[in-house]
C-alpha cells in the first residue's frame, strides 16, 4: 500500500474543505488504487498563488506550496481546495496533478451546484469530489485520458460532460493501473 | 493513437508553458516545451512536431510570428496555434497569413483547447492513415519512407537518390528482408521514370523457361498454349524501370539474353523473330555474392560488369542495431493501426530482448515479430512475455549438430521442419522462417524439396 496523504488547503473567501467531501475521497481512493488514505495537516494557500484580476488560484503555484510543505516520504499527496482554480494558459481547471508523479490538487469550486446556477446538494458535490478525486490520482498513478465516456479519466471540460463520468474506472483505465504496478 | 504525436509549447513563461504541456501530456499527447523562438526552432529541426503553440510575444531575439514562419518553412505539414494575451486584428491577420491554422487568446477555454487539439489530430490520423493506404495501394515508396538514423545507411539513401534519375544500372545487395525492394522502388519514384511503370519480377520463384517468357513475353504459338501474343515484363516496363529480384538464381541461357538486352536494349520475344526495343532501367537486387558466383563459374562476369555499375550495399538489421526502436515504434504505430488494436507502446524489458535478437529475417522479421506479438497483446503496452516467442522459438536445449553437417544441409532440414509445421503452405513458411517467399521458392528449388 503506497501511502496516500489528503491535505486540506484553505484558500482565503472559500472556506474550510467539509470533513464529510474529505472521507468520502478517502474512502474511494482506498477502494480503487492500492492506496492508504489519511488525512494529513492543512497546508495554507500561499498569498502569491491568488490572481486578483482573475479571482481564481493558480493550480502550479499551489503544487509548488503542497510539495515544499510535505517533504517526501515516499507516498502520494492530493490537495483538496474550495479554491476555484487556473493554469495560466486556460481559463480554469478542475483539478492538476503531476503525471506519474507525487503531488495532485482537487477543487470542489466549480462542483458545488451554485456556481452553475443550482440550489446546493451536498450529495452531488461529494458525488463530483469522488469522481475529480479518481481523476487526478490516476494522473499520479500515470493513467492518461480515456474516451469511454463515463470512466472518470474521461476529459472534462464542463460540468455537463463531468455529470457523465462515473466515480470509477472503467475496465480498461483499472487494466493500465494493474500494468503500471507490475 | 495519441502517444504518437508530439507537441511543442512555445512560450518565454516557465509557468505559463510548463503547466500547458503538464495538461496536454494528461491528454496523452507528447509534449516538450521550448523557451524562446529561437530554442523552438532548433527543437523542430530535431523532432516532427504535429502541433506548436507559439506564444505571439516573446521579448528578445525572434518573435512569435518569425518563429511561426521559420517552422512553416522548415515543417510545412505542422499545424501552428498563435496563443496572445490580447486580441488585436492586425496580428490575427499578420499570423493567419503566415499561415499559422489558428490564433487563440489566452486565457483559453479547456473545452475550446481541447475540441481544437483533438480536431487537429483526428485530421493528422486520417492523413496519416490515407498515407499509408495509398502507399500500400500503389507501393510508391520514396526515399523518406525509408526508416533508419544509421550513418551506414543515409549514406545508401544519398547515393540511391544521386542515382535516381541516370539510366546506369543498380546491383542492391543485401540479406533477405533488409528492404531491397523498398529501395528499388525509392530508386524509381525518386526519378525521372517516376510517372512511368516499375515492374518487379523474381527471378527466383519460376523456373528457367517460365521466367524467359515472362521477362521476354511471347509470339501466337511460341509454345503450347501460347494462344496470342504476350508482352513481357521487359515490354511492360518500358520507360521506366525493371526490379530483377534475386538476379543471382537465373541460369546461364537467361543470363547470355540479359546481358544481350542490356548492351543491345532489344530482344526476342519468345518464338519471335522481330527484335523488341525497350528502354528500361534495371535495377537487380540479389542476397549473393555474386562476385564469389563468378569466381566459382556460375555468373557471367560480363553480365556480373553490366549489373554492377552502381552498387548498392544493406547491411543486416544486427549491424544497426540503432535502427531497432526506431522501426519497432512505427511498426507498433502502424500495424496497431492495421490490426484494429490500441497497442502503443513497447515496455522496456521487451525492448531490450528486440535489441538483443540476432535478426536473421532483418527487417521484415521485425516486422513480423512485431505483427505477431500485437495479435496476442492483452494491454495497450507490448511486454516482454508478448516476444516470448523470440526466445523460445528455437530448440530448448544445445542444438546437436552432426559432425560434417554444412549450412546449406542445416538450412534445407528446418525448411522441411517448417513446411511439415506449415502443411506445405509456403507463405506461411517464409513468415515463421522470417524470409521473402521468393527467397524461399528459390530455396526449395535449389536444395530440390518437394512441397
Amino acid at each position: 500500500m503506497i501511502p496516500l496523504g489528503l491535505v486540506p488547503m484553505p484558500c482565503p473567501g472559500s472556506g474550510e474543505v467539509p470533513a464529510m467531501i474529505l472521507d468520502a475521497v478517502a474512502q474511494v481512493l482506498e477502494d480503487v488504487y492500492p492506496v492508504q488514505a489519511g488525512l494529513r495537516r492543512p497546508v495554507a494557500a500561499p498569498p502569491e498563488a491568488f490572481d486578483a484580476a482573475r479571482g481564481q488560484y493558480s493550480a502550479p503555484v499551489l503544487l509548488k506550496a503542497l510539495l515544499d510543505a510535505c517533504p517526501d516520504d515516499g507516498g502520494k499527496l492530493l490537495a483538496v481546495t474550495r479554491g476555484d482554480l487556473y493554469i495560466p494558459m486556460l481559463s480554469f481547471v478542475f483539478g492538476q496533478a503531476q503525471l506519474g508523479g507525487r503531488a495532485g490538487l482537487i477543487s470542489t469550486a466549480r462542483l458545488e451546484p451554485p456556481f452553475s446556477g443550482f440550489p446546493p446538494d451536498e450529495a452531488l458535490v461529494i458525488r463530483r469530489a469522488r469522481t475529480v478525486a479518481l481523476h487526478e490520482t490516476g494522473h499520479l498513478f500515470g493513467l492518461v485520458h480515456c474516451q469511454t465516456p463515463d470512466c472518470a479519466m474521461r476529459l472534462a471540460t464542463t460540468i455537463q460532460q463531468f455529470d457523465r463520468k462515473r466515480a470509477a474506472l472503467c475496465p480498461d483505465c483499472a487494466a493500465l493501473l494493474l500494468e503500471k504496478q507490475r | 493513437m495519441k502517444a504518437n504525436w508530439q507537441i511543442l509549447i512555445v512560450d518565454d513563461e516557465e509557468v505559463m508553458r510548463e503547466s500547458m504541456a503538464a495538461w496536454l501530456r494528461e491528454d496523452g499527447y507528447d509534449v516538450d516545451a521550448a523557451a524562446s523562438g529561437r530554442e523552438a526552432i532548433d527543437m523542430a529541426r530535431q523532432t516532427d512536431y504535429a502541433i506548436y503553440f507559439i506564444d505571439l510575444k516573446m521579448p528578445g531575439g525572434i518573435d512569435g510570428i518569425e518563429t511561426l514562419m521559420e517552422i512553416r518553412r522548415m515543417r510545412p505539414d505542422a499545424s501552428i496555434i498563435i496563443i496572445t494575451a490580447y486580441a488585436t486584428v492586425d496580428t490575427a491577420i499578420v499570423a493567419m497569413k503566415e499561415g499559422a491554422q489558428e490564433y487563440i487568446v489566452k486565457p483559453c477555454n479547456p473545452e475550446e483547447i481541447s475540441l481544437l487539439v483533438s480536431r487537429i489530430i483526428k485530421v493528422k490520423n486520417l492523413q496519416r492513415e490515407n498515407r499509408i493506404l495509398r502507399q500500400k495501394l500503389t507501393r510508391q515508396y520514396h526515399f523518406h519512407d525509408i526508416i533508419s538514423k544509421s550513418a551506414k545507411v543515409r549514406e545508401i539513401l544519398d547515393l540511391a537518390a544521386e542515382v535516381s534519375s541516370l539510366r546506369s544500372t543498380v546491383l542492391i545487395r543485401g540479406e533477405s528482408g533488409t528492404g531491397k525492394e523498398l529501395i528499388a522502388r525509392a530508386i524509381h519514384y525518386s526519378g525521372d521514370r517516376a510517372a512511368k511503370p516499375f515492374v518487379a519480377v523474381s527471378c527466383a520463384a519460376l523456373a528457367e523457361a517460365l521466367l524467359e517468357s515472362e521477362l521476354f513475353g511471347y509470339e501466337k504459338g511460341a509454345f503450347t498454349g501460347a494462344a496470342e501474343r504476350k508482352k513481357g515484363k521487359f515490354e511492360l516496363a518500358d520507360g521506366g524501370t525493371i526490379f530483377l529480384d534475386e538476379i543471382g538464381d537465373i541460369g546461364p541461357k537467361l543470363q547470355a539474353d540479359l546481358l544481350r538486352v542490356l548492351q543491345e536494349k532489344s530482344f526476342y520475344r519468345v518464338g519471335g523473330a522481330e527484335e523488341v526495343r525497350v528502354d528500361a532501367r534495371v535495377v537487380a537486387a540479389t542476397h549473393k555474392d555474386l562476385r564469389q558466383a563468378v569466381a566459382a563459374g556460375q555468373f557471367r562476369e560480363d553480365l556480373y560488369y553490366r549489373l554492377n555499375v552502381i552498387e548498392i550495399l544493406i547491411p543486416p538489421l544486427r549491424e544497426r542495431r540503432e535502427d531497432i526502436p526506431l522501426l519497432a515504434a512505427h511498426f507498433v504505430d502502424r500495424l496497431s493501426h492495421e490490426i484494429g488494436k490500441q497497442v502503443r507502446h513497447i515496455s522496456d524489458p521487451a525492448m531490450r530482448i528486440l535489441m538483443d535478437h540476432d535478426w536473421p529475417g532483418n527487417v521484415r522479421e521485425l516486422e513480423n515479430a512485431i505483427e505477431r506479438a500485437i495479435v496476442s497483446a492483452r494491454t495497450a503496452t507490448l511486454s516482454e512475455d508478448d516476444f516470448a516467442f523470440l526466445r523460445h522459438g528455437g530448440p530448448a536445449g544445445p542444438l546437436h549438430v552432426p559432425d560434417n553437417m554444412t549450412i546449406a544441409e542445416m538450412e534445407k532440414l528446418m525448411i522441411e521442419a517448417t513446411l511439415r509445421r506449415t502443411g506445405g503452405n509456403v507463405k506461411e513458411a517464409a513468415v515463421s522462417l522470417g524470409i521473402d517467399r521468393s527467397t524461399l521458392y528459390e530455396k526449395l528449388k535449389r536444395f530440390g524439396i518437394e512441397r
